[in-house]
C-alpha cells in the first residue's frame, strides 16, 4: 500500500492496491452482467455497472492517468458489447473523463464513506450521461434530451447500487 | 526536455485519449450524404487552410500579375500602340489599295469593253485651288499623248474634258463647272440637249421644250454630238424638272462622283467616237468624221 501525501503534509490519503487480476476480473464481470442481466430483467438496464466499476477503481486508485486509461478501456469494451448502433468511443470518451475525474477527486477527498460514494456516484452518473448526450449531439448528430426524470431515477438507482457494490469491491483490496 | 508535473501529465494523457477516441468515432460514423465523419472533419478542418492557402496563392498570383508582371506593361503597351498604329496604317493602305484595285479593275474592264476607244488611265493628283473653277489635275500630260479637249471619263460616267496640257500633267474641267458642257440625251425619250454645269453639284439640261415629256429619275447619257465623248456614256439622272420659258429647267445629278475622283480615263482621240450599244448596234458607228470641228457642247 502506497501513501500519498498532500503538499501540506497534514493528512494523507491512501492509494489502494488490489489483488492480482482483481481489476480485470471485476471489469469483465461488470461487462458480462451488464450485457446479460437485462435480458432477463429489463429494468436492470438502468444500471451501468461498467460505470460503477470505473468510478470505484478511479476513486480507489487515485491516479488520474490510471483512472482515465481504465475508464477508456472499460468504455471501449462496453462500446464493443453494445452492438453496431453504438460506435466505439461513445462510452469510451465518457468513461475516460469519469475515470479521470474520479481519480482526481479520489486523490483529494475521502471517498470511503458510503454517503460520499452515493453522492459522487450520483454526480458521476449524471455527468456520464451528460457526456454521452454531448457526444451524440456534437459528434454523432443524434439529438437527445439533456435531462429527464428517468435520468434522475437511474442516477439514484446506480448510486444506491454503487454503495453496495463498492463495499463488495472493497474486499478485493490488499490489506 | 522539460518534465511535466504529474497532474499535467495526466491532463495531457486525458486529452490524448479523448482525441484518439473522438477520431475513432469519426472513423466509424458515416453521415448521410457526407461520408464518414472523419472525412467530414478532415475536410472541415483542412478546407479553411485550403481556402486560406488558395486565397493566399491567389493574392500572390494577382499581385504578381497586377503589379510585378505589370512592370513591363507600359513598355509593352507602348509597343502595342506602335504596332497598332502601324497596323492601322497598313490596314488603311491595304484598304486604299484594295479600293484602288477595284477602281482600276473597273477602269480596266471599261477599257476592255471599249477596246475600240483609245484611252489612257490617269491618276488625279490635284484639284482646283479656288472655287472660281472646278478642275482637277492629272498625272499624265502631253508626253503620254494627252491633248487639249480630250474627254475624261470614269466607268460611272462623264467627268469633263482636258483644258490644259503640260508635259507630265493635264488639267481637266469638270462637268459641273459653269463653263463646261457635254452633248447629252435622255436615255428613254431620246431627247437631245446639251448638259452643263452651274458651279454646283447638280448639272442642268438646257433647251428641252416644255412640250417634251421628261420624267424624274430618267437617265441622261452622252449623245456623241459633241464629238468628244462616245455615245451612251452615263451623264447623270434627272432629279428635278421645272417648267420654264421657253424651255424646261431640268436638273441632273452627275453619274460620276465628281467630288471624289482618284483615277480617270482620258479618251486619247479627238476623233468622234461611239461605243457599241446592245439595243441598237447599228448606231455604234462614228457620228461625225470631222475631228477639227469643235465640240458644240464642250464650250470651252
Amino acid at each position: 500500500m502506497n501513501d500519498a501525501f498532500d503538499i501540506r503534509g497534514e493528512s494523507h490519503i491512501e492509494v489502494h492496491k488490489f489483488r492480482a487480476g482483481a481489476i480485470i476480473i471485476a471489469t469483465l464481470l461488470a461487462l458480462v452482467i451488464q450485457s446479460s442481466f437485462p435480458i432477463h430483467f429489463a429494468k436492470a438496464a438502468v444500471l451501468d455497472l461498467p460505470l460503477l466499476v470505473t468510478i470505484y477503481f478511479g476513486l480507489s486508485r487515485r491516479n488520474p492517468s490510471t483512472g482515465l486509461l481504465l475508464g477508456m478501456f472499460i468504455g471501449l469494451l462496453q462500446d464493443s458489447l453494445s452492438g453496431p448502433t453504438v460506435p466505439l468511443g461513445l462510452y469510451g470518451i465518457a468513461k475516460t473523463i469519469i475515470g479521470y475525474l474520479a481519480s482526481s477527486i479520489g486523490a483529494r477527498l475521502d471517498t470511503e464513506h458510503p454517503a460520499a460514494r452515493f453522492a459522487l456516484t450520483f454526480a458521476f452518473f449524471i455527468t456520464h450521461q451528460g457526456l454521452i448526450v454531448l457526444t451524440r449531439r456534437m459528434l454523432l448528430a443524434q439529438p437527445e434530451p439533456w435531462f429527464n426524470m428517468h435520468l434522475i431515477v437511474a442516477a439514484l438507482v446506480n448510486a444506491i447500487v454503487a454503495v453496495v457494490l463498492f463495499l463488495l469491491l472493497d474486499r478485493l483490496r490488499k490489506n | 526536455m522539460v518534465a511535466l508535473p504529474s497532474r499535467h501529465k495526466s491532463l495531457v494523457l486525458l486529452a490524448g485519449v479523448i482525441v484518439l477516441q473522438i477520431l475513432l468515432l469519426a472513423v466509424q460514423i458515416k453521415r448521410d450524404s457526407q461520408g464518414r465523419l472523419i472525412r467530414v472533419w478532415t475536410v472541415g478542418a483542412v478546407s479553411p487552410f485550403e481556402r486560406a492557402g488558395s486565397n493566399g496563392f491567389g493574392w500572390i498570383r494577382n499581385t504578381w500579375r497586377h503589379y510585378f508582371a505589370l512592370q513591363n506593361t507600359t513598355r509593352e503597351n507602348e509597343e502595342i500602340h506602335r504596332e497598332n498604329d502601324t497596323l492601322k496604317l497598313q490596314l488603311s493602305q491595304l484598304q486604299g489599295k484594295a479600293a484602288e484595285a477595284d477602281r482600276l479593275a473597273a477602269l480596266l474592264n471599261f477599257r476592255e469593253s471599249h477596246a475600240e476607244v483609245p484611252m489612257i488611265a490617269a491618276r488625279v493628283i490635284g484639284v482646283s485651288a479656288g472655287t472660281a473653277s472646278l478642275t482637277i489635275q492629272l498625272d499624265r500630260g502631253e508626253r503620254d499623248g494627252i491633248r487639249k479637249n480630250m474627254g475624261v471619263i470614269t466607268p460611272d460616267g462623264v467627268v469633263g474634258k482636258v483644258v490644259e496640257t503640260y508635259p507630265n500633267a493635264a488639267q481637266v474641267l469638270l462637268l459641273t463647272d459653269k463653263e463646261s458642257g457635254v452633248g447629252a440625251m435622255m436615255a428613254d425619250s431620246r431627247i437631245q440637249s446639251p448638259v452643263g454645269g452651274q458651279g454646283e453639284p447638280l448639272l442642268v439640261m438646257k433647251y428641252v421644250p416644255n412640250d417634251d415629256t421628261v420624267n424624274v429619275g430618267e437617265r441622261v447619257i452622252t449623245s456623241g454630238m459633241d464629238r468628244i465623248f462616245p455615245r451612251d456614256l452615263p451623264v447623270g439622272t434627272v432629279t428635278e424638272i421645272k417648267s420654264g420659258n421657253p424651255f424646261k429647267q431640268i436638273r441632273i445629278k452627275p453619274a460620276a462622283n465628281l467630288e471624289r475622283l482618284e483615277e480617270v480615263l482620258v479618251l486619247k482621240t479627238l476623233r468622234p467616237l461611239e461605243t457599241k450599244t446592245e439595243e441598237n448596234p447599228a448606231d455604234a458607228k462614228p457620228a461625225a468624221p470631222s475631228a477639227a470641228t469643235p465640240p458644240p457642247a464642250a464650250r470651252r
